[in-house]
């Protein structure tokens, strides 16, 4: 019986695995089909770079995306080259681009060179956590783009948001609220972003402060450290995965248990690429985290 | 060819079988090359470049870089690292006369990665002039000295008067792993941001940073071990005997032993340098040589060196191809082929590793 059992559960999985693949293959032609009627050959690597293209009413243009490139929601269904870091240099000539815009930070460096000696233009775009930062950002997409008026336009509605909500966000120094970015739980053990991160950034343009200020970039954090650091409020991706740790279980960890955050069971969840992207959403971000830091409308 | 017997249950024609099978290894290597340099992301195709280069056209920009900086130094780096993994595994079972010996799952690997890490993050503390001196060497050279070092410590942990205990090897593999991964940790907490980057990669494995500077970093060690390591085939066929009968039939068996320590290290070493930790290609590839044509190293070493390298560079075609345009490390699709390989050898073969 179990012997039956088991070689039809097979089959069953055999058979679905089979039916997925031609799914895949038939759904692949199906969009290799519709590609040629725009002049689709811009592969933009870095989730603010294909935020900017697509801001700039460009997105048409687009032919490909990378994996942390997921706004807006409609890029999804432009092929994937891989994770911005470890790029395939075949995959990336696979998808016959003829200009590459890509955020600071893609990589391996072998795979730029490989795609330069290519002679595919390849366009890289400086990162910067300010203001200033993300209107270049803009500026050169707009540039490379051949959309420079455009450009203009998106960099003052940009700054005008942004400058905007940094003043709704100034507060007194003594009234800031202590903020703990906590970028994984994994293993009941704590990830929190220290100075000279995204998170860092936003954080002191929302008018908080970083709770921890003892190291630079996303370190994991012993338990007491994280009581010494007493942050008000708890900030987190809002995503699955590991980062999808339930509110009841985090204040449960020791390590968080004796914080304030923990007794006022304050905490924030942002979309990671709004949060730490510094794009043209930004200063939605900085509104949505100062709202929340100094509870308007709770 | 007329070979003194020196092994006890090496009849004739088990030896010539296995000569025989040089060439058929040989040749199923070249038709690996050939699928490797035919199948990728982009629609470059050997076959067509071939044509066009026999009709005196001449090529894209694309097919160039595709076939000449992109396929090619990543399939020397594929035969180089394939051929190091499985010669290791068989030289390393051969010197510790025992079959679960292989780099990878007794921390030689780890260490060698732990050798590569101090490089990385703190080759920078090094005089200007060493720097300058070692030039892209000086990964592949921290590695080896860190696969040499652990190796040695290795063995003389686990071998008492030339014995050596299958469960002390395989303890002191973990703690020895354990360490070497416990001192990268601490690294890779003071690396900074683009060190980490350079990191993350030694724990999957792949061939994708693969550049013509690599290859050639890496080949002058990784040939010399290889080549070391074949000429060792008389020498572990003899200690497979023990090592006084080793000792009694004109061996020299502890110079035999420190060579192949060397020649252990160093192929890992340079192999992990460049392509991180690839896994079972070292363990696997000489148990099924050694089902296919019996345990002499006389041939198993050398046709180690080819099936490693075919199935290193099949897998790689596997993980570039699956999720094109992105690709899977290729650790990954050694693990998934190789462990259930490997667990059906140990059922298979369940004598073989009582402790």
């Amino acid at each position: 019986m179990r012997h039956y059992a088991s070689k039809a559960a097979f089959r069953t999985g055999l058979c679905a695995a089979l039916c997925s693949t031609f799914l895949a293959i038939a759904v692949n032609a199906e969009q290799s089909a519709d590609a040629p009627q725009t002049q689709a050959d811009v592969l933009s690597i870095g989730g603010s770079v294909t935020e900017i293209v697509a801001a700039l009413g460009q997105e048409h243009r687009l032919k490909a995306r990378d994996t942390t490139s997921s706004y807006p929601p409609s890029v999804a269904d432009l092929p994937d080259v891989g994770y911005m870091r470890a790029l395939s240099p075949e995959g990336v000539l696979s998808i016959g681009p003829s200009l590459i815009l890509t955020e600071e930070g893609a990589g391996p460096p072998e795979a730029l060179d490989v795609i330069r000696a290519a002679n595919i233009d390849l366009v890289e775009v400086p990162d910067a956590l300010s203001v200033a930062g993300i209107l270049r950002k803009i500026e050169i997409v707009g540039q490379t783009l051949g959309v420079p008026e455009r450009a203009a336009g998106l960099m003052a509605e940009v700054e005008a948001d942004l400058v905007a909500a940094l003043t709704d966000a100034e507060h007194p120094e003594d009234g800031k609220r202590r903020v703990l970015f906590v970028l994984s739980t994994q293993g009941g053990k704590i990830n929190a972003s220290g100075t000279g991160t995204a998170a860092d950034a936003l954080i002191r343009m929302a008018g908080g402060v970083n709770a921890v200020s003892d190291y630079e970039g996303y370190k994991q954090i012993t338990d007491e450290a994280v009581g010494l650091a007493a942050p008000d409020v708890i900030l987190m991706m809002d995503r699955g995965g590991d980062h999808g740790v339930a509110d009841d279980e985090l204040f449960a960890m020791p390590a968080v248990r004796l914080t304030p955050a923990a007794q006022t069971r304050s905490i924030v969840r942002m979309d990671g690429l709004l949060m730490l992207g510094f794009g043209p959403r930004t200063a939605q971000a900085v509104q949505m985290l100062n709202d929340a830091l100094y509870a308007k409308g709770t | 060819m007329t070979v003194v017997s020196d092994i006890a249950v090496a009849p004739r024609d088990r030896l010539n079988h296995a000569r025989a099978l040089h060439w058929v290894l040989a040749a199923a290597l070249g038709l690996a090359c050939l699928v490797n340099l035919q199948v990728g992301a982009t629609d470059v195709t050997l076959s067509s470049v071939l044509a066009k280069l026999a009709q005196g056209e001449t090529l894209s920009q694309i097919e160039r870089v595709v076939l000449f900086d992109i396929r090619l130094p990543r399939l020397a780096m594929g035969i180089l690292v394939g051929a190091a993994l499985a010669v290791s595994g068989a030289a390393m079972q051969g010197l510790f006369r025992n079959p679960l010996a292989d780099p990878g799952i007794v921390g030689v690997g780890a260490g060698a990665g732990l050798g590569a890490i101090l490089a990385i993050v703190l080759g920078a503390l090094l005089p200007v002039w060493m720097i300058d001196r070692a030039g892209n060497h000086l990964v592949p050279f921290a590695a080896f000295l860190g696969g040499w070092i652990s190796t040695i410590l290795l063995y003389r942990v686990s071998t008492r008067h030339g014995r050596t205990s299958v469960a002390t090897m395989l303890l002191a593999g973990i703690a020895l792993g354990a360490l070497a991964g416990a001192l990268s940790g601490i690294l890779v907490y003071i690396a900074d941001d683009r060190q980490l980057r350079d990191l993350t990669f030694w724990g999957l494995g792949s061939l994708a940073g693969a550049s013509w500077a690599k290859v050639l970093s890496a080949a002058p060690l990784i040939l010399l071990s290889i080549g070391t390591a074949v000429m060792l085939g008389r020498g572990l066929n003899g200690l497979a005997l023990g090592e006084a009968t080793a000792a009694h039939i004109g061996i020299n068996v502890q110079r035999m032993k420190s060579v192949a320590i060397l020649a252990v290290a160093g192929a890992t070493g340079a192999a992990v340098a460049v392509s991180g930790g690839i896994g079972f290609i070292g363990i696997v590839v000489p148990h099924l040589l050694r089902l296919a044509s019996g345990p002499d190293h006389r041939t198993l070493l050398l046709n180690s060196a080819l099936l490693g390298a075919t199935l290193l560079i099949l897998a790689d075609v596997i993980a570039r191809v699956v999720i094109a345009p992105a690709e899977l490390p290729i650790g990954i699709v050694t693990a998934v082929l190789g462990a259930p390989v490997f667990l059906w050898i140990l059922l298979k073969r369940r004598g073989l590793v009582e402790l």
